[in-house]
């Protein structure tokens, strides 16, 4: 059974996002953990992050600003793993800082640090050969996103290689603004779940407790990111103790939704 | 020597992928993809539809001012005679592009563009711009026919480009400041995306350049391509012949390759793409792509990219704001590698004396950008014989550079 099997075989999960690099990171993945996030993905910041809003710009911006490289943010994972033998490990981001080296290079990386799965915003299944066979070759997960615009013919063209779990990114936008009315949601899903055997993981937009827990009603896991990130810039290398106290409020929420 | 393997033709790309080589493709959010591939679509179909094609053509003709004159240039030609070795400095001649509507080859490819948006039901328009060009020409094909329409541009152009701002708003555009990253045009196009991924249902991106995904790329280089087209008529009129050699400034690469497409399968005609190469190559502070980059994935395409060895996209440089940007369109990118075109760098120093070469000399104050190209002439004179023809492409005026001029060299207006 591999991680993402056991994380999210438990009832509803708590996907929490943060930029690496961005803060203390080892420090805000432990607060995630403790605070009960079932799966972590960790942003690989890009210097033009299209699909990003305002906040994860900025966070990318910060941790760029910082130094951060590859082979720190490689690095992270690494130890994130050491600590966290279970807690699986998704690496997001954009296509060319996962591409410079060659997919392969990139694909072994990930399974040598622990990364359980790759989201990369800018590739979609019709240039899946980019990345998509490296990884799988790797045996780390290809993780798709699926959109309100994805209609019934691209379906299975999304779902075609994709593993791990499915990201229903549920508004046509970018991260951290607006939230999707919850009919909407629960349609998506159940047309996502008939066509799927994978997990479907709801995000975009969703920032509280009262959300997470309508979501998780019907969704198998609902990914937070903004919000955390926004922690981080608000309290800066002291933001841990934040980051596991919503983190909390979240778990509990989205666990006992049902 | 062995060769490498050339194509049989240079001009049937991109594939049924939008790729040109190993270059090109589609790489953007699934959110966009669905429309991508719906623009696709509608393009074929506009491409084969003769009612589209004569409502492009009689939009060029009675609204833009095309055809744009194929003028022989006699003093430049005689400069660089002068300077040459005996027998060398072939005959100049410029493609008038500056003298379309609104100043540049811009408003070619947004006519088209804007067709595409209504034969697509879209009723709200977005572009990016850099320099202001393309926001002014985008605005105005916008205003003509009736759509909202919102300009990104990084907030440091707004500041440089006033005049262009200005023309933009009085023409009904939004014009919407970018104050992400370097707040220039790579920052301008990132916040152009993010709106659309957003406004997916409604909004047509008309895109500045032959570059993003796929199909924009081929779909800006065609209706560019009347510049090409245009320059084979009217030499064969003039000379009885073909060209030689054709000379065009590569920011994104829309003015070059819609001049040189045409003619890409005549091998008798040479092809130099002039690349903005701002304080030199070697300082680091400059916006060649070829010269100083590698390829990479931005915007929707693999190119020729200004980045580290991490992948991350540094910041271009060039004293002409619609040449700095840290990339080129695709098929550039596939010309450069097949060898079928040479692309030179150019410094601002070169194009600021080329610049005032043209004013002086020829009565025409050409854009920044076109004066990278006429900045090539020094070198590439010396080579060509008297007997040879030679056609830059003055893709635009310069009267919105006159401000970034005086400053460079030191004067006070």
């Amino acid at each position: 059974m591999t991680r993402f099997e056991k994380a999210f075989g438990k009832g509803p999960a708590l996907v929490c996002f943060i930029t690496a690099g961005d803060g203390d990171t080892a420090a805000n993945l432990d607060a995630l953990v403790e605070g009960g996030a079932d799966v972590i993905e960790l942003g690989m910041p890009f210097t033009d992050p299209m699909a990003d809003g305002p906040a994860i710009q900025q966070a990318n911006i910060r941790s760029l600003a910082k130094g951060t490289r590859t082979a720190d943010i490689l690095n992270m994972a690494r130890s994130f793993r050491a600590r966290h033998p279970e807690v699986p490990l998704v690496l997001m981001g954009y296509a060319n800082p996962m591409t410079i080296r060659g997919p392969e290079w990139f694909a072994a990386e990930c399974a040598k640090a622990g990364v359980d799965g790759v989201i990369c915003v800018d590739i979609p299944s019709e240039e899946d050969a980019e990345l998509g066979p490296a990884l799988r070759e790797a045996g780390v997960a290809m993780i798709r996103l699926a959109t309100p615009t994805t209609d019934a013919a691209r379906l299975p063209a999304v779902l075609e290689g994709s593993s791990g779990f499915l990201y229903y990114v549920s508004v046509a936008g970018i991260t951290g603004m607006q939230q999707a009315a919850q009919a909407s949601i629960e349609e998506a899903v159940a047309r996502l779940k008939s066509a799927s055997d994978l997990p479907v993981a709801v995000g975009f937009g969703v920032r509280t407790p009262d959300q997470a827990r309508e979501i998780a009603r019907v969704a198998d896991g609902v990914v937070v990111g903004s919000a955390l990130v926004d922690l981080v810039k608000q309290h800066g290398e002291a933001a841990p103790a934040a980051i596991r106290e919503l983190t909390e409020a979240l778990a509990e929420a989205v666990h006992t939704a049902r | 020597m062995t060769a490498t393997p050339q194509p049989n033709s240079f001009r049937n790309q991109p594939d049924e992928h939008g790729h040109f080589g190993r270059f090109g493709g589609r790489y953007v959010a699934e959110t966009l993809m669905p429309l991508i591939l719906d623009l696709e679509k509608e393009y074929r179909a506009a491409k084969t539809d003769p009612a589209f094609r004569a409502e492009f053509d009689d939009l060029l003709a009675n609204f833009v001012g095309r055809p744009s004159p194929l003028y022989h240039a006699p003093r430049m030609t005689q400069h660089y005679r002068d300077l040459a070795p005996e027998g060398m400095g072939p005959k100049i001649y410029f493609k008038r592009e500056e003298l379309n509507h609104t100043g540049a080859h811009k408003i070619n490819n947004c006519v088209g563009q804007i067709l595409l948006a209504r034969r697509m039901g879209k009723t709200r328009i977005i572009a990016e711009t850099g320099a202001g060009q393309h926001g002014v020409a985008t605005a105005t094909v916008a205003a003509r026919f009736g759509l909202p329409c919102t300009i990104f541009m990084g907030a440091k152009d707004v500041e440089r480009q006033k005049p262009n701002v200005f023309r933009m708003k009085l023409l009904g555009a939004e014009v919407q400041p970018v104050t992400s990253g370097a707040e220039t045009l790579k920052d301008a196009m990132n916040e152009a995306l993010r709106d659309w991924v957003a406004n997916v249902h409604d909004t047509f991106y008309i895109i500045g350049t032959a570059a993003g995904p796929h199909p924009y790329p081929e779909l800006v280089r065609d209706f560019q391509s009347v510049i090409g087209t245009e320059t084979r008529e009217q030499m064969m009129r003039a000379e009885g012949r073909l060209p030689d050699m054709l000379l065009a400034a590569v920011g994104g690469g829309s003015n070059a390759i819609g001049m040189f497409h045409p003619f890409l399968d005549d091998p008798d005609v040479a092809m130099i793409g002039v690349e903005a190469a701002g304080h030199g190559v070697e300082t680091g502070e400059h916006a060649a792509s070829i010269a100083g980059g590698k390829p990479g994935i931005l915007h929707g395409n693999r190119t020729y990219l200004l980045q580290d060895e991490d992948g991350q996209i540094t910041e271009a440089h060039s004293i002409s704001a619609g040449l700095d940007y840290p990339g080129l369109g695709p098929e550039h990118s596939w010309l450069h590698e097949s060898g079928r075109v040479r692309y030179v760098p150019i410094t601002d120093k070169q194009a600021l004396e080329a610049f005032q070469l043209c004013c002086a000399l020829e009565g025409i104050i050409p854009a920044l950008e076109s004066a990278h190209a006429l900045a090539a002439l020094p070198e590439v004179t010396r080579t060509l014989g008297r007997d040879k023809l030679l056609v830059v492409n003055v893709s635009g005026r310069g009267d919105k550079d006159i401000f970034t001029v005086a400053e460079a060299l030191g004067a006070d207006i």
